[in-house]
């Protein structure tokens, strides 16, 4: 169960200004949560708590596909990135270096900044601890649960590499 | 129900009959690629899966591409990390400053892709050799790891949107134009998801550069993939370019497409997309006036032969606006050569451009061109999002080479018609 407050931004939220190109000769996760979101909202990385959910609009993570975008969200402290949909290579680079995230369009559209939201990410289910309204996001699919419960991909593979 | 270009190839490289949209299936892959930002992440994840090897030394490429040459001291490390990693497991597609190119113009000149592969590369643009008739796709850092060390990938089978071509293009007009209208029409996230599926007769008065630019921006559309279907000219291209044995995918007649869009080539006028946006775009007569700071003609999008053809052909034997400043970017080694023996590099210059060594600098704000505070650039690239090329508050207006050729004549943006009399 994940519980914490909500950062909020729009749709279309590209991998540029989660954490822009400049801050890319490096790959240190703390040192890219420095500039994670600066491009777009200059008081995230002072606001931020640890465990705060972001939620967005649609295609979240457009773009670019570095995966130092995931990286930096989640070592900014996010726990929880809810979104309208998210764009396809950060939906793959968020479960692979192990950022949760669920796909909820009604929940998205409706949660506001700050409200306090809990989360069950393996039901799907998503409550609005500050309205009292409960959402239910589309589970993961088994399979990726199974990258989820391995800890990431590379764990997964290296579980098959061992067998085979 | 029949398949997709898109699922057959998957199908093939599962080892499966037949797949359906959204089934999850472990493809065999042909080729995994990774660039000098992706690939110091992909070494580290390689080495925490403890594989002693790479699954195939031919079958993984490495393109130090974008910081190059390198720009900074970190960036110096993060070559010097992909360069050690590339000798000590025996990379044969490893492409030193001086050999290489702008990754996704470099790739399908060595012929490391023909029709029918499954490709992956961790930098969004790999959807580029689609245009070869092969499933290529971006991922992340971890997938390029997980597949150097396993050979495999895992898919969810996408749905396609099937674009039919008819008619031909207009002068001037590009694949650029094209892809910039069809972005325009369904959205940066028009075929989340989802194949881009080309075909049709209009595919005939289609170049392979234009084809290239096309596929490369299907990303730009949310696309998990751009397809286009394989003819002669696609044959020819890689005949001249490889030695590998090829598979030529058809779409089954009844294959089921999420939509099918007729595209009627004759009708597209010059495109330029407004920032911040792809979808933002507007046809050159209703772009008004756009003053600018600077040009880029370059990149994965347009930095091939004909692309430096078109921006020649507007720029010999005008000069370049005095308050504006033109970097242009041959996109590899060889094209860099051919547009020397061209006589293209002396109108450049003559011009007043500057020419520069392969890299995609200034399209990611990286060097090379970076913009400042309220500056207006007209690039060939393939994003115009917030801060792309430099400070928050710049702004990118994605054109043609031609049209970024004539914009940099005139100081603002501007026809190829307008220079070109």
């Amino acid at each position: 169960m994940i519980q914490g407050k909500v950062i909020k931004y729009g749709d279309n939220i590209d991998t540029d200004v989660i954490i822009p190109a400049r801050y890319l000769n490096t790959s240190d996760p703390a040192e890219l949560a420095k500039y994670c979101m600066k491009d777009l909202d200059e008081t995230f990385t002072e606001r931020v708590r640890p465990g705060d959910i972001m939620v967005a609009g649609r295609n979240f993570g457009c773009g670019s596909s570095r995966e130092h975008a995931p990286i930096a969200i989640k070592a900014s402290g996010i726990s929880l990135v809810i979104a309208e949909t998210f764009a396809r290579i950060f939906y793959r680079n968020a479960i692979n270096i192990g950022l949760p995230i669920l796909e909820c369009p009604e929940a998205a559209r409706d949660i506001a900044e700050g409200d306090e939201i809990r989360v069950d990410v393996k039901s799907g289910k998503i409550e609005n601890m500050t309205t009292g309204k409960v959402y239910q996001a589309e589970p993961f699919p088994e399979f990726m649960q199974e990258i989820m419960k391995s800890d990431g991909l590379i764990e997964y593979v290296r579980g098959r590499m061992a067998k085979s | 129900m029949g398949m997709t270009m898109t699922q057959k190839i998957l199908a093939a490289h599962a080892g499966l009959d037949k797949v359906a949209p959204g089934q999850l299936i472990m493809a065999d892959l042909d080729l995994v690629l990774g660039n000098d930002i992706t690939t110091p992440v992909a070494v580290r994840e390689f080495e925490k899966i403890g594989a002693e090897s790479v699954f195939d030394k031919s079958k993984v490429a490495i393109v130090p591409d974008h910081f190059t040459p390198n720009k900074d001291i970190k960036s110096a490390e993060q070559c010097r990390l992909i360069r050690n990693f590339a000798r000590s497991h025996e990379i044969e597609n490893y492409f030193e400053i001086g050999q290489m190119g702008i990754e996704h113009a470099l790739i399908p000149e060595k012929g490391l892709v023909v029709p029918g592969d499954v490709v992956i590369g961790a930098d969004s643009h790999t959807c580029t050799y689609g245009a070869l008739g092969a499933f290529s796709t971006g991922v992340g850092s971890t997938d390029m790891a997980a597949g150097m060390a396993s050979g495999q990938c895992w898919f969810k089978v996408p749905e396609a949107i099937r674009f039919n071509l008819t008619g031909k293009l207009r002068p001037w007009v590009s694949g650029k134009d094209v892809i910039l209208h069809i972005i325009g029409k369904i959205g940066v996230d028009g075929a989340l998801y989802k194949s881009m599926e080309f075909g049709g007769e209009g595919l005939a008065s289609l170049s392979m550069d234009d084809r290239f630019t096309m596929a490369n921006m299907a990303i730009e559309a949310g696309a998990k993939n751009g397809i286009f279907e394989v003819d002669g000219k696609t044959i020819a291209y890689v005949k001249e370019h490889s030695a590998r044995e090829y598979k030529v995918y058809e779409p089954d007649e009844d294959a089921e497409y999420a939509e099918v869009i007729d595209i009627d080539l004759s009708s597209i006028g010059l495109t330029v997309a407004f920032p911040h946006l792809p979808e933002n775009t507007r046809t050159i007569d209703e772009a008004g006036e756009v003053k600018i700071d600077q040009v880029v003609i370059g990149s994965c999008t347009n930095g091939r032969i004909e692309d430096l053809r078109a921006a020649a052909k507007v720029l010999k034997g005008n000069k370049v606006h005095p308050g504006v400043r033109v970097i242009i970017f041959p996109a590899t080694q060889k094209i860099y050569l051919q547009a020397m023996r061209e006589g293209l590099l002396e109108i450049f210059i003559e011009a007043g451009a500057a020419v520069s060594t392969p890299t995609c600098g200034p399209c990611l704000g990286g060097h090379m061109g970076v913009l400042g505070k309220g500056e207006r650039a007209v690039a060939t690239t393939n994003r115009n999002f917030v801060g792309r090329m430099g400070h928050p508050e710049s702004e990118v207006y994605l054109a043609s080479p031609a049209v970024a050729a004539a914009s940099a004549v005139t100081g603002k943006i501007s026809s190829p018609e307008e220079v070109v009399k």
